[in-house]
C-alpha cells in the first residue's frame, strides 16, 4: 500500500539559523582545571584541609611577630608558665615563648615539607619522564636502579645520613630527598608509558596534531593530576619524618624550633603537669598532617571522577 | 614463575649489597674514628683498640673483611660495650621486637580489615563516617604523640596498665596499640575502597540474586577479593612497623632492636648502627620478596613478566 506524500511549499523553507548551530556545544567550555576546582569545592573535607593549610601558612609568616617575643630568648625566671595573657601558649622549660616558637616551628616544618616535595618533584619528573619517554633498554636499567634504592627502608636511610652529616636544616632536606624522589619517578614513568599508547593520543596524532600540542593538551594535564596528589601527600610525610628525626635528637639544631623538637623537648613536662607544652606542637603536627591528607584525597577524587564512589 | 623468583631473588641480593656498601661508606666517611675523642687513652691501648677493630687497615681491606663476615652472619663486636658482640645484641633483642611487631601487625590487620569492611557495608552512613574519622586520626597523629598520650592517661593517671618495661603481656598492650594505629588506619582506608569496588561487581549481584545469605556473600565472595590490595601493602606496613618501633621501644623502655638502634645512634656505636641497619634491611627485603611471591599464589590473575610484577 502506498501513500502519496504530499509535498507542500512549507517543507522547502530555508533552514532556521538556530538549527544550523545544533552541532555547537551550548554550555560554556570548561577548562580541565576549572572543572577540577569545581569538583574540589564540593568536597567539604578537602576545603577544610585547604583552609587549614592557608591559615597555617599565614601564621607561619606573621605568627612569630605577633606576641612581641622571639623564639630563642631564654628567661629562666619565667619558665613553665601556663598559657596566660602575656604568653598566649605559655612558656617552655627555658622560659621561651611557646606561641612564637610554635609559629616559627611552623615555618621550619612547612619549609621542610615543601622543599622535600618540590625537590622530589623535579628529580622524579625528569628521571621518570626520561625513562618512560625512552622506554626499552634504558628504561629497564633506570627502573632497576630505582627499584634497588626504593627497597632501602626510607627512614632508616635518613637516620643513617643524619648520623653522618652535620646537623642542620638542609641536611634534613637532603636526607629526605635522597631516596624520596623514587616513588615520584616511578609514578611519572608509569603515566608517560601508559598515556603514550592511549587511543586519544593516537587519534590526535592521526588528525595531524604536532608533538607540542599532544604534550601540552594531552600528556601534561593527564600526568599533572597524579603528580599533584603525590606532592600533596609527600608534604605530610616529610613533616612526619622531620618530627620523628627531631624526636630521636637528629632534628634541627637548637635554638631553632620545629614542631618535632618542641614535642621531644616537652615529653618530660607531660609527667609534671605541663601537658600544654606537648599538646600545642603535637596538635599542630596532627592538624597539618590531617589537612594535607584530606586535601590530597580530595584532589585525587576531583582529578579522577571515575574513582569517586 | 621460577624465572621470576630467581630474578627477583637476584635483585634482592643486589639491593642488600647496595645497602651494605652504602652504610659502610657512610659510617667510614665520618672524620676521625670512635676512639679519637678519648684523649686520655694511652697510645698503646689506642693502637691495640685500632687493631682489634681492624681500624688500622686500609678501607678497601676493611670493606672486604666486613663483607666476608656479613656473609657469615657475623656483625662484629660493639664498640662502646666491648664485651658484647652485635650478634649477641641482635639475638637478645630481635625476639622482643618481633613479638611487638607481630602483635601490632595482628592488631592492625584485624581492626583495619574490620573497620574498612564495616565502613564499606554502611557506605555514607554513621559507621562509615566513624571508621573514616578514626582512620584519619590514625594517619594524622604521629605514633610518638599517641604513645606519650596513651602512656600519660592510661598508665600514669588512671593506672590501668603498666607504664613501661617488657615483662608481662600487660606491658605489651600500650606499645602494640600505639605502634598499630597508623598501619591500621592505612589498612582500613584501603580495605574500604577495595571493598566498595568489589561490592559493586556483577558476581556479588548474582550471589544476591540467587538468594545467598548476606554473611556468606561478604565472607566468601567479597572479603576474599577485597583483601588482595591489603596483601600488596604488607611490605610497606612491615617497614612502617620497623621504623615505628625505633620510637615506641624508646618511649616504653622496651629492650628490643629499635631501642638498640636508637641507643647506638646516641652512642655513635658504628658496628651496632651498621649491623642493625643491615639486619633490618635484610629482614624487610626478605619480607617483600616473600609477599611478592605469596601475592602471585593468592591471585592467579597476576602475570609474572621478567623481573617485575605486572602493573595493576
Amino acid at each position: 500500500m502506498r501513500t502519496e506524500i504530499k509535498l507542500t511549499e512549507d517543507m522547502f523553507q530555508p533552514v532556521n539559523d538556530n538549527f544550523k548551530n545544533a552541532e555547537n556545544i551550548s554550555r560554556p567550555n570548561i577548562p580541565f582545571w576549572t572543572d577540577v576546582w569545581r569538583r574540589l569545592k564540593q568536597n567539604k573535607l578537602a576545603m577544610v584541609g585547604l583552609t587549614i593549610i592557608s591559615l597555617l601558612a599565614v601564621m607561619a609568616i606573621i605568627g612569630p611577630y605577633l606576641s612581641g617575643f622571639n623564639y630563642y630568648s631564654q628567661d629562666f625566671s619565667k619558665k613553665n608558665l601556663h598559657p596566660n595573657s602575656i604568653h598566649w601558649f605559655g612558656t617552655d622549660y627555658a622560659g621561651r615563648d611557646i606561641f612564637t616558637r610554635a609559629w616559627y616551628g611552623a615555618r621550619i616544618s612547612l619549609f621542610i615539607g615543601l622543599m622535600a616535595a618540590s625537590i622530589d618533584f623535579v628529580i622524579g619528573v625528569v628521571y621518570g619522564g626520561f625513562s618512560g619517554f625512552k622506554a626499552g633498554r634504558i628504561d629497564n636499567i633506570m627502573m632497576r636502579i630505582g627499584e634497588v634504592f626504593y627497597s632501602i627502608p626510607h627512614l632508616l636511610m635518613v637516620i643513617l645520613l643524619m648520623v653522618v652529616l652535620p646537623q642542620g636544616l638542609w641536611t634534613i632536606i637532603l636526607a629526605m630527598t635522597i631516596t624520596g624522589w623514587i616513588p615520584m619517578s616511578r609514578l611519572v614513568r608509569g603515566q608517560v608509558l601508559q598515556l603514550k599508547e592511549q587511543e586519544y593520543v593516537q587519534a590526535a596524532k592521526a588528525m595531524g596534531a604536532s608533538t607540542g600540542w599532544i604534550l601540552r593538551k594531552h600528556l601534561i594535564p593527564n600526568t599533572m593530576g597524579p603528580i599533584l596528589v603525590n606532592i600533596t601527600l609527600t608534604v605530610p610525610q616529610a613533616i612526619f619524618a622531620e618530627a620523628t628525626l627531631s624526636f630521636l635528637g637528629l632534628g634541627v639544631p637548637p635554638p631553632m624550633a620545629s614542631w618535632g623538637t618542641m614535642t621531644s623537648d616537652a615529653l618530660e613536662s607531660l609527667f609534671v603537669g605541663n601537658a600544654y607544652q606537648l599538646f600545642i606542637p603535637a596538635f599542630l603536627i596532627s592538624l597539618t598532617m590531617f589537612a594535607f591528607n584530606v586535601l590530597g584525597d580530595g584532589l585525587r577524587d576531583a582529578l579522577d571522577p571515575r574513582l569517586r564512589k | 614463575m621460577l624465572k621470576y623468583i630467581i630474578s627477583r631473588f637476584a635483585l634482592s641480593l643486589v639491593t642488600l649489597w647496595v645497602i651494605i656498601t652504602l652504610t659502610f661508606v657512610l659510617m667510614h666517611s665520618i672524620p676521625g674514628n670512635p676512639f679519637a675523642s678519648e684523649s686520655t687513652m694511652p697510645q698503646g691501648v689506642y693502637e691495640n683498640l685500632m687493631k682489634y677493630y681492624n681500624l688500622d687497615k686500609p678501607l678497601v681491606i676493611q670493606y672486604g673483611m666486613y663483607l666476608k663476615s656479613i656473609a657469615h652472619f657475623d656483625f662484629g663486636p660493639s664498640i662502646k660495650k666491648s664485651t658484647v658482640s652485635v650478634n649477641g645484641y641482635i639475638q637478645k633483642s630481635f625476639p622482643v621486637s618481633a613479638h611487638l611487631g607481630l602483635q601490632a601487625l595482628a592488631i592492625a590487620i584485624f581492626f583495619g580489615v574490620l573497620l574498612g569492611t564495616i565502613a564499606a557495608l554502611n557506605h555514607n552512613k554513621g559507621p562509615d563516617y566513624f571508621s573514616m574519622v578514626l582512620a584519619i586520626i590514625g594517619i594524622s597523629v604521629p605514633s610518638f604523640i599517641l604513645a606519650t598520650v596513651l602512656m600519660n592517661y592510661i598508665a600514669v593517671e588512671w593506672k590501668l596498665l603498666p607504664v613501661a618495661g617488657w615483662k608481662t603481656w600487660k606491658h605489651t598492650i600500650l606499645p602494640s596499640v600505639a605502634l598499630a594505629m597508623m598501619p591500621m588506619a592505612y589498612i582500613a582506608r584501603l580495605m574500604r575502597s577495595s571493598m566498595l569496588e568489589v561490592l559493586g561487581q556483577d558476581y556479588i549481584k548474582t550471589a544476591k540474586a540467587k538468594g545467598m545469605a548476606k554473611s556468606i556473600i561478604i565472607l566468601k565472595h567479597a572479603l576474599r577479593n577485597a583483601i588482595l590490595p591489603v596483601v600488596t601493602v604488607l611490605g610497606t606496613i612491615a617497614t612502617n612497623l620497623v621504623t615505628g618501633s625505633f620510637i615506641i621501644e624508646n618511649i616504653f623502655g622496651i629492650p628490643g632492636m629499635g631501642d638498640m638502634f636508637v641507643k647506638g645512634i646516641f652512642d655513635r656505636d658504628y658496628p651496632i648502627i651498621l649491623g642493625s641497619a643491615v639486619f633490618y634491611s635484610a629482614i624487610l627485603i626478605l619480607l617483600t620478596f616473600l609477599i611478592d611471591i605469596a601475592y602471585t599464589l593468592i591471585d592467579p590473575r597476576i602475570k609474572l613478566v621478567g623481573g617485575v610484577r605486572d602493573a595493576h
